[in-house]
């Protein structure tokens, strides 16, 4: 197992290469040059010049990529155009807003969605499973945007029980952390309980044709246990996978969220880096939502041997 | 029972909890006002950067020499007193008694020395000062003396600069820092501290009442006279979604919005009874049609009058903003309302005239080359322009490329000055703080010499002699004579046209907030907070 886990990290190290030569490339090749963001809307030729100078973005796309790398392998991502900050001073300050984002909604979603499926597989056909699926197809039809603006038209402006917007640091308290974080959880939750929901319902049902369900049954087993005890942990495999992807999408698919609720995390980090054309921070960002998404890979295939004894590494 | 009781308890305490959080923030409001600005700060120097948020952080920190008034009179700020020599070739500035550095320094001539040197390196005015300058030197620690190589007719209104870039006066140590390079040191002597410990980019910075600012004792009008601090600390908020801004503001979470989009103001205005909705900015901003003159069509004085004459104000007007309120058609291009405005030469800009369109293309021979149009796509106060551009000129007979992109790719790629085929352009409209453009030096848009112009580097010898003539005009009445001939040049070489003036208004709420200045720029002195 330990073998495992460290040829899986050391697998990370060429694709993180790939992705920084890509992101590298991409960049470069994309219209829009920062110096002229710098300067400033009344900017003119000359101090648009200057600052490309200053910035070294005068120089050949070769020479740019071995400096960056340079830096890269020591450890340094560089300092963003704009702050004059290290963009791993940037990052860290951001990290903690998505990543509590990202766990509430991951809490809210595994709490609704895994028993909207077990009881919609377990009544299959009544009216209950029709209504779950329901739910679903609406789930994924809305734009989170919508959803947002919706709930927080509902429960922020007309109900007034919680705050439009704005981020609270645990520190401050749980309370204040958790009442700002209420109401985007929900709203990115909507579509991951969605897709758990139908995938959870889809397993059950297989799992609940099996012999061995019925044999517990004939057994006198209660159904309480038949359905979580026998059921939902055969079932649970497809179910960790998706809760899998839906973590790796979640890291990227906040930026919308992150937007209506103005929560400075990386969603909107990448997004203004983006629109200012801040390569160092683009470039940085990208790597660790790659590293993300590799390590989330990694737990995923870990969790498997716990939930199935006969998968071994 | 007892799992009842428990139940009871934890409801107790968590109202409890909720109650203290509640009077906890409101206790943080009292002196606290949260303002939404219309973006980010990103660069906390002013005079490395044009841009609008740097300035208007420049005003909150740093303080002027001069600043110019509601009646556009250009006023002593942190100067006590000046005198000017019967040539008009030496300007002796004394600064005021008890300015301070909010590290306690005392501010000294050799400060303003230092500071205006660097702001001279940068600004267009300032660098045209700066060809005007002998020598500028420092007499004693408050007195420094500016000594011309001959007259200058600005010198006043480049050191009142109300906008981008505004010569604010740093600490020699800071403004030593080259031009080029930013600084990385943030004291001022402005009436408020920048709290750099607590700027989070991307989520607020904090502001705080500098407690030794010294104020005027004239009442305050825009930028001049006392400005007198009235709340603890300023916060600006980033918000980059206006929806939500305006639902913050309408939930009391926020107190101040700088310019909520016109789109979103019918949500605004059901809300009068605790929602201002003030144009705070009563000269405004005025749009631009701005051509390339590098590349065909445009390189073609006939084609260019031929464009122009396609185009109407209003159309730009109607199309972007929509509601008359918030527009004006202007003939002006130093603005309607100031000192200069003329309407000579800009008839044909007011109403479209296909036929005379059409009559030019033929005399100037249009062969059907492409004209490309870029239009910037995610500034709701820009994106309409470009269409309705396009469509006129499609309307006289140009065969056009409308290309849309965001904004940030179109500030790049206006800087190009290769043919349109190959990644160039040959229209763009762009908006301008009217107090930007109030004289034809300080309009970027009306540079024609050639290759160090404006983006569209328009190149007339005639239009340069002009504009030379007015910089050494000391004489208000000629200088507004001159500004009359170059605005019809202007228009016959077609170096840019007015596409209209438009105001944004700001939104704050009425039952907190009170004192709110009239100003190009906004102001967060002699604000009130309930």
């Amino acid at each position: 197992m330990l073998g495992f886990i460290f040829k899986r990290l050391l697998a990370t190290i060429p694709v993180l290469g790939m992705v920084a030569l890509f992101v590298f490339f991409m960049l470069r090749m994309t219209p829009g040059d920062p110096a002229a963001v710098l300067a400033g809307d009344n900017g003119t030729p000359q101090q648009i010049e200057e600052i490309r100078e200053q910035l070294g973005l005068n120089q050949s796309i070769p020479t740019q990529l071995v400096i960056w790398f340079g830096k890269l392998l020591q450890g340094d991502l560089g300092e963003s155009f704009y702050f004059k900050k290290p963009v791993t001073q940037l990052i860290l300050f951001r990290v903690e807003p998505t990543l509590a984002l990202a766990t509430v909604t991951l809490i809210i979603t595994i709490l609704i969605a895994v028993p909207l499926g077990v009881i919609a597989a377990y009544r299959h056909g009544s009216w209950i499973d029709r209504l779950v699926m329901g739910f679903s197809v609406l789930g994924f039809s809305v734009p989170v945007f919508v959803m947002g603006y919706l709930l927080i038209y509902i429960f922020a402006i007309e109900l007034k029980l919680f705050p439009v917007q704005g981020y609270r640091s645990i520190s401050d308290g749980f309370w204040p952390f958790l009442h700002r974080l209420f109401l985007p959880g929900a709203t990115l939750s909507v579509i991951y309980i969605a897709l758990i929901a139908r995938i959870t319902r889809a397993s059950m049902l297989e799992v609940l044709d099996e012999e061995y369900i019925r044999t517990a049954r004939s057994k006198g087993v209660k159904e309480r246990v038949v359905l979580l005890s026998h059921a939902l942990r055969n079932a649970a495999v497809p179910i960790v996978t998706v809760i899998g992807i839906g973590i790796a999408l979640l890291i990227g698919g906040v930026v919308v969220t992150e937007s209506v609720y103005n929560i400075p995390g990386l969603g909107r980090l990448t997004v203004d880096a983006v629109l200012g054309r801040d390569y160092p921070t683009i470039q940085a960002v990208i790597l660790l939502f790659s590293f993300v998404y590799v390590i989330i890979n990694l737990a995923v295939d870990l969790v498997y041997c716990l939930l199935d004894p006969r998968i071994r590494y | 029972m007892i799992f009842r009781r428990t139940v009871k308890c934890v409801i107790v305490l968590a109202l409890i909890l909720v109650l203290a959080v509640s009077f906890g923030q409101i206790a943080l409001a009292e002196t606290t006002l949260r303002v939404v600005m219309h973006s980010d700060l990103k660069i906390v120097d002013p005079i490395w950067t044009t841009a609008y948020m740097s300035r208007n952080y420049g005003y909150m920190v740093y303080d002027t020499l001069f600043a110019m008034d509601e009646k556009l009179d250009i006023k002593p700020q942190m100067v006590e007193s000046y005198s000017v020599s019967e040539d008009k070739l030496t300007y002796t500035f004394t600064l005021r008694d008890g300015l301070l550095w909010h590290d306690g320094a005392p501010v000294k001539a050799e400060d303003a020395v230092a500071s205006v040197k660097r702001w001279g390196q940068k600004d267009s005015l300032g660098q045209k000062l700066m060809e005007f300058t002998r020598e500028l030197k420092v007499v004693d620690d408050k007195t420094f003396k500016l000594i011309l190589k001959e007259p200058f007719g600005l010198v006043m209104m480049a050191l009142a600069k109300p906008s981008s870039n505004v010569p604010f006066i740093m600490p020699k140590r800071i403004a030593d820092t080259p031009a080029n390079e930013q600084i990385s040191e943030y004291v001022g002597s402005g009436p408020f501290i920048f709290k750099v410990e607590d700027w989070k980019p991307g989520d607020k910075a904090v502001f705080v009442k500098n407690p030794t600012y010294k104020p005027r004792s004239e009442p305050s009008s825009w930028a001049s006279g006392a400005k007198v601090v009235k709340v603890d600390r300023v916060e600006w908020i980033s918000m980059p979604d206006h929806q939500t801004a305006v639902n913050a503001l309408i939930a009391g979470e926020i107190d101040f919005i700088e310019q909520p989009p016109h789109d979103l103001l019918p949500l605004l205005e059901p809300e009068s009874d605790t929602i201002a909705l003030v144009n705070v900015n009563p000269l405004g901003n005025q749009y631009m049609f701005r051509l390339n003159h590098l590349h065909p069509p445009f390189n073609n004085q006939k084609l260019r009058r031929a464009a122009l004459a396609a185009i109407q104000q209003e159309d730009f007007l109607k199309a972007v903003i929509g509601d008359p309120n918030w527009y004006k058609v202007c003939p002006a291009m130093f603005v309607c309302g100031t000192p200069l405005a003329t309407d000579a030469g800009t008839e044909i800009v007011m109403k479209s005239d296909f036929d005379l369109a059409k009559k030019l293309l033929k005399e100037g021979s249009y062969d059907g080359t492409p004209v490309v149009v870029m239009q910037s796509t995610d500034l709701a106060v820009l994106t309409n322009l470009a269409p309705v551009a396009a469509q006129a000129l499609k309307r006289a007979g140009f065969n056009v490329d409308l290309q849309s992109m965001d904004w940030q790719t179109l500030v790049s790629r206006r800087a190009k000055k290769e043919p349109p085929s190959e990644g160039g352009w040959n229209v763009f409209l762009t908006a301008w703080v009217a107090a930007d453009i109030l004289n034809p030096i300080m309009a970027a848009g009306f540079s024609a010499n050639c290759d160090k112009a404006w983006f569209g580097w328009p190149c007339d010898e005639k239009m340069e002699q002009l504009r030379d003539a007015f910089v050494r005009e000391t004489d208000p009445e000629k200088q507004k004579k001159l500004a009359e001939q170059i605005q019809v040049r202007a228009m016959e070489v077609v170096t840019h046209a007015s596409a209209g003036q438009y105001y944004v208004p700001s939104a704050w709420r009425r039952d907190r907030v009170d004192g709110v200045l009239n100003g190009p720029v906004p102001y967060f002195w002699n604000i009130t907070k309930k």
